[in-house]
């Protein structure tokens, strides 16, 4: 024990940079935490509950829940799909498309609008026949939910991935042994074992859908009350100096924010041996 | 095994497990709708803008100062995030204090923040009469609406990842090797820079490469806090929005596939890192 502690920093050396350590998050991370509940409330919880309740802010809130509630359930389903696909079976290019399911991480979100303003702007690819048709996708809801899936696409297959190798395929080919069909094997052994995995990659893609800025910014038009996302509305109200609304609508933002921390931190310390090692806390 | 390919004959010895080629097929279709269909609008039309179009595109003094500021600026927020990073993870695996676990959970909080609550209450706090902003203005130091206020929006996106990359590596190296260095006489700095520190450089080069990458494609944060004056504070990401207001597809195009193929670099050098050193250590033994 003697020589363990011998390696130690001298005691001041330690508090100094555990105290910096403390600094260095409280300027960076709590202090802008804590404005945004500071100029939120600025006004007092009348004006608060104002800002938040206005006909345009609901259809902004609206509209961000509908993103989300189109954009989770189909990254779960494909996400696990995926995952089920490259952590059981080896195949040719497999490093490749593990590589592409990455790609929305690297991608700037302003490129990823670009992307989709090419395939379905009026001079874009599909912009001519989709005109003709009368269908409308860019600068309306659709585009929203395109942009927002290409951004949020890799979240629950990179969280399954690591996790379904780890755990190997010894159950489900026990299961399979023992007569189980395909779907019998996943519900009654996948699913319950890579469960909590699941839950911590729709929450990550959950918490990512409705904050996202840059991507649906390039793609929404802008249009109040029809194609605006919160964090749209957000921009837009803080750009009309209207600087208390805009923080108003931030903090309820950032309230999910803080949500999505707990949960996660809480599905770390509780089912951590779930989740994919990385993501393991001790 | 062989009971099972005799009782199933679908299922054959090499791939026993059911469902590979429905999830396999499903997964690359959803791929090609939602990620590559898009991306390859954006190469083909890059491809199609030919020399002359990408000069003209290139050969602009604004597009070259935005090109600069985002490349100098993210470069700078990501040197600095690896070093904070590396004291804060540091911190957070070795020592024991009250507080600790809260401090670990806070690190993801730019994770979870969305970019564009983050960019105003940086720009709130680093403006003249902000929290922070009214004790650097004495000072001389302006940092909202200057490229500084780029790095430091840059420093609050790249943070997570240099702390989150690092912290699995420092959690698994134990204290034996430094016990061994100081037991054969090493002395505390000799056996941080001589064997602490090897063992963590390629996971602090992965941190310092992803919040790079992270911080040049970073729109939301930084729109706020950097007053987006042309040929001064105004980023590339921004710059292609601009030229798509103004229907100049291919000005936003040139601009994207920079960005684009500086994105791929970065994603191959990360994927390089641990090779790199591992062919390092294998020369020195």
């Amino acid at each position: 024990m003697a020589d363990a502690n011998a390696l130690d920093p001298p005691r001041w050396l330690r508090a100094l940079l555990i105290l910096s350590a403390v600094a260095v998050m409280a300027l960076l991370v709590l202090l802008p935490l804590a404005v945004v509940l500071g100029s939120g409330f600025a006004g007092g919880v009348r004006a608060w509950y104002a800002a938040l309740s206005e006909p345009d802010a609901l259809a902004a809130l609206r509209l961000t829940l509908f993103t989300a509630a189109i954009v989770i359930p189909l990254n779960a389903v494909f996400g696990t799909l995926t995952a089920w696909a490259l952590a059981r079976f080896e195949f040719r290019g497999k490093r490749v498309l593990l590589a592409l399911i990455d790609l929305p991480f690297a991608v700037s979100p302003v490129v990823a609008g670009l992307c989709l303003v090419l395939l379905f702007g009026n001079h874009g690819w599909f912009g001519a026949w989709l005109q003709a048709h009368d269908v409308k996708i860019l600068f309306a809801r659709p585009a929203i939910v395109l942009a927002t899936l290409f951004i949020t696409f890799p979240f629950v297959a990179r969280e399954l991935i690591p996790l379904m190798q780890q755990q190997g395929s010894d159950e489900e080919l026990a299961a399979r042994s023992l007569g189980a069909g395909a779907w019998t094997m996943f519900r009654r052994v996948t699913l319950p074992n890579i469960k909590w995995g699941l839950l911590y990659g729709v929450l990550l893609c959950g918490a990512r859908a409705m904050g996202e800025f840059g991507a649906v910014s390039v793609v929404s038009g802008h249009i109040r009350g029809l194609t605006n996302t919160l964090p749209l509305h957000i921009e837009i109200l803080y750009n009309e100096f209207n600087s208390t609304a805009a923080f108003a609508v931030a903090s309820l933002l950032c309230a999910l924010a803080l949500v999505t921390l707990v949960l996660k931190f809480w599905l770390e310390s509780r089912h951590g041996d779930a989740l994919a090692s990385s993501q393991r806390r001790h | 095994m062989d009971a099972i390919a005799k009782t199933r004959p679908g299922a054959g010895p090499r791939r026993p497990l059911p469902g590979f080629g429905f999830s396999l097929g499903l997964g690359l279709g959803w791929l090609g709708v939602v990620i590559l269909l898009p991306l390859s609008a954006l190469v083909l039309h890059a491809a199609g803008l030919g020399f002359a179009g990408w000069w003209r595109a290139l050969h602009d003094e604004r597009v070259q100062a935005a090109v600069k500021l985002s490349f100098g600026a993210s470069f700078a927020a990501a040197l600095v995030a690896a070093c904070a990073g590396t004291l804060v993870a540091w911190v957070v695996v070795r020592y024991r204090f009250p507080g600790r676990r809260l401090l670990d959970a806070m690190v993801d909080l730019p994770f979870a923040m969305p970019t564009a609550v983050a960019g105003i209450a940086l720009t709130a706090l680093y403006a003249q009469n902000g929290w922070i902003g009214r004790w650097l203005q004495p000072l001389g130091l302006k940092v909202a609406y200057t490229p500084l206020g780029i790095v430091v929006a840059l420093v609050f996106i790249g943070m997570p990842f240099a702390v989150r990359t690092l912290q699995p590596v420092l959690e698994t190296l134990g204290r034996e090797p430094e016990q061994a260095a100081a037991s054969l006489g090493a002395g505390r700095f000799t056996t941080l820079r001589r064997v602490v520190l090897p063992e963590l450089l390629p996971a602090i080069l992965t941190g310092f490469s992803l919040a790079f990458a992270r911080a040049l494609g970073e729109y939301g944060s930084v729109i706020f806090i950097a007053g987006n004056l042309p040929y001064r504070t105004e980023i590339a990401p921004l710059l292609i929005t601009i030229r798509l207001e103004e229907y100049d597809y291919d000005g936003a195009v040139a601009i994207a596939a920079l960005l684009l193929a500086a994105s791929f670099l970065c994603l191959l050098a990360i994927n390089a890192i641990p090779n790199l050193f591992k062919h390092a250590r294998r020369r020195d033994g």
